[in-house]
């Protein structure tokens, strides 16, 4: 954990303006390295989202910045922020976002489709393995709404994957799973830092699963708290 | 973004949503397939009347008329000056076409025109108790049958029986019919000079032209100007050409050298070429008024996947598409929209095509027919296939925008 972070906020500040501006976060400092696996916990409310859509350039801060790789990602335009997350972010979301009219395996395509760096076989066998690893070979045909909640939260992990990303953010993967899958989901992000060493931010309320991150990063009205 | 991946996406949309699909694809069709039976019909009537004016009436015409009044010599005195001049009176001019042997020698030597003189003029047709209006035109009928199809569109008699018959004349069908007037039947000819003749019906004809069939009359040159009180006079020369494209620069030219006022076809029939404009005027707000509301069919589609594709949009954006894609996927779900609808359309009017054309009835307005002449051309497809894509594209345009701006933290917030 001594090399230089892959992602790192610094002074990161994220208000909403108005009549009466709302604080989402304030003065936040964090790096994440390879294969460092991060826990942001914090009571509901606490800016823990927004934390990570920041990191994920999905938003961008009123003060400080986020830099990928060392490199600053401040006075991007929205394309080069938009070929960064194609290229560098995995997202998973609490609410599975998988894209209803199409199986797992298409799902799981669709990032290297975009990207179109393989040919249309890679892509494909890439896609495969990946559900494969995640131990849905054979749902691979399958809608979203034929599987349960957790194969549809693996399937997400699987996308992204999909273009082999430095950084996986996640925003409570395990929010609406029974407690099996919950542990089979938490542990597959486990894996990713630890055997494939992915900078891997899981936002979680869960402080037993917080308790197996390398680090944790305690949120409370927007700040980070010791 | 690589243009099949989005199109995916874009046909996953429409498929998963087929009721509306279908319902925006047939309102395409319809509006397009209106333009090609629409199109094809008003054109093919208009050619076919341009046609048979063509055919059957003079090219070019020289009256023996001005155009303006005669200068007053005090004019040329002055020229530029303001004149009043009161209590003017006419000239007694005898009317005709002063001169009228050597215009028709002049014309004659020009290649590619024929020439006939004409008198014509009002007369009464009295037969039995009935008394209808004619016009009475005096023909040379060796120059006759070279300039107008009078000869082909005899119905009954032979162009001959006005030299041979004594005194010949040949009518209209409608003439005919509306007096109950037969073959070789005798018929009182009565001018406005007072002259009267008794002629022999010796030709009926039928132009297809309303107008011409019911109120023209021919008979020979000399019983006209004996008719009229008129001797040696002609009032008009019609000429036929072989270029009618020519025929307003000809008339043109004639005019200006002999002075008297020469019509071309188009300005004789300047009534109802002028009628066809406001014709085409009609079509072309009707099929767009069809395909404005196919335009908010498409909108109403597009705009509804935008809605419920919120969710999506977010993820593909956070994913890493550009607002530049996301729009590209809306819009190609108006073009598939819009091609899908052309192509079934252009199906649809080539039916209705065929279908019109297998209708057969009797029509008498300004011209008689029997049944719709159509105009078959890849043109109407091509304007009608534009015209399509072109609405759907637009239609899809701004939901399409719209989703492209949306910010995916918004979305993700929203959705969390
Ligand atoms: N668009 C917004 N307008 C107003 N308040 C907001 C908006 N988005 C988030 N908030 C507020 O900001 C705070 C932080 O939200 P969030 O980052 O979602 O917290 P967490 O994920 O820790 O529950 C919350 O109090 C939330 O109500
Ligand atoms: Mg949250």
């Amino acid at each position: 954990m001594t090399a230089i972070p892959i992602l790192e906020a610094r002074n990161l500040t994220r208000e909403l303006p108005g009549p009466v501006p709302v604080t989402l976060v304030r003065d936040i400092d964090l790096g994440v390295g390879a294969g460092e696996f991060v826990a942001i916990t914090g009571p509901s409310g606490s800016g823990k989202s927004s934390l990570l859509y920041l990191l994920g350039l999905l938003d961008a801060p009123s003060n400080g910045e986020v830099l990928v790789d060392g490199l600053t990602t401040h006075g991007l335009n929205d394309n080069q922020l938009a070929d960064l997350r194609l290229s560098r972010f995995g997202f998973v979301f609490q609410f599975h976002f998988l894209l209803p009219e199409f199986n797992a395996l298409d799902n799981v395509q669709i990032p290297m489709r975009r990207l179109g760096l393989l040919g249309a076989g890679e892509i494909r066998d890439r896609a495969e393995m990946l559900l494969q690893a995640l131990g849905l070979g054979e749902h691979a045909h399958k809608l979203p709404e034929q599987m349960s909640g957790g194969q549809r939260q693996r399937v997400a992990i699987a996308r992204a994957m999909a273009n082999d990303p430095a950084v996986i953010l996640a925003d409570e993967p395990t929010g609406n799973l029974d407690t099996k899958s919950a542990e089979n989901v938490f542990s597959q992000f486990r894996r990713l830092a630890t055997d494939l060493g992915r900078a891997v931010v899981v936002v979680t309320h869960d402080t037993e699963l917080a308790a197996r991150a390398d680090r944790r990063v305690h949120l409370v009205d927007g700040r980070i708290v010791p | 973004m690589p243009a099949p991946l989005g199109l995916a996406i874009a046909a996953r949309h429409l498929s998963h949503r087929r009721r509306q699909t279908v319902t925006s694809l047939l309102g395409v069709a319809l509006g397009v397939a209106f333009f090609i039976a629409i199109a094809s019909m008003m054109q093919g009537f208009q050619q076919d009347f341009v046609n048979r004016i063509i055919d059957s009436s003079p090219h070019v015409t020289i009256k023996d008329e001005f155009r303006t009044p005669p200068r007053q010599p005090v004019e040329n005195v002055y020229p530029g000056a303001t004149i009043q001049l009161r209590g003017l009176k006419p000239k007694d001019e005898v009317r005709g076409l002063r001169g009228g042997r050597a215009i028709i020698a002049a014309l004659e030597q020009i290649p590619g025109l024929k020439v006939a003189p004409t008198l014509s003029g009002n007369a009464l047709l009295r037969y039995g108790p009935k008394d209808s209006s004619v016009n009475v035109i005096g023909i040379d009928p060796d120059k006759e049958r070279l300039v107008t199809k009078l000869e082909q569109d005899l119905i009954a008699g032979k162009l001959e029986g006005l030299y041979t018959a004594a005194n010949g004349i040949i009518l209209g069908e409608g003439v005919a019919l509306k007096a109950g007037i037969a073959m070789d039947d005798l018929v009182s000819v009565v001018s406005p000079e007072g002259v009267v003749l008794r002629m022999k019906v010796v030709g009926i004809f039928r132009s297809g032209l309303t107008l011409t069939d019911n109120f023209d009359t021919y008979m020979l040159m000399k019983k006209a100007q004996v008719l009229q009180n008129r001797p040696n006079v002609i009032n008009r020369v019609r000429i036929r050409m072989d270029d009618v494209e020519q025929a307003e620069a000809l008339a043109k030219s004639i005019e200006s050298r002999f002075g008297y006022r020469t019509e071309s076809w188009q300005e004789q029939s300047s009534n109802v070429l002028g009628i066809f404009v406001i014709q085409n005027a009609i079509m072309y707000s009707t099929v767009g008024a069809i395909l404005i509301v196919a335009c908010f069919g498409i909108f109403n589609v597009i705009s509804t996947v935008v809605f419920e594709k919120t969710k999506d949009i977010g993820i593909l954006k956070s994913m890493g598409f550009r607002d530049a894609d996301i729009r590209r996927i809306f819009v190609y779900e108006g073009l598939m929209v819009g091609c899908i609808g052309v192509l079934m359309g252009w199906a649809l009017g080539y039916g209705l095509v065929e279908f019109m054309g297998s209708l057969e009835f009797k029509m008498e307005g300004f011209v008689r027919a029997e049944g719709f002449v159509l105009y078959r051309t890849p043109k109407h497809y091509a304007i009608s296939g534009a015209m399509g894509l072109l609405a759907s594209t637009f239609a899809a345009w701004l939901p399409a925008r719209r989703a492209s701006r949306m910010k995916p933290v918004d979305i993700v917030r929203g959705a969390a």
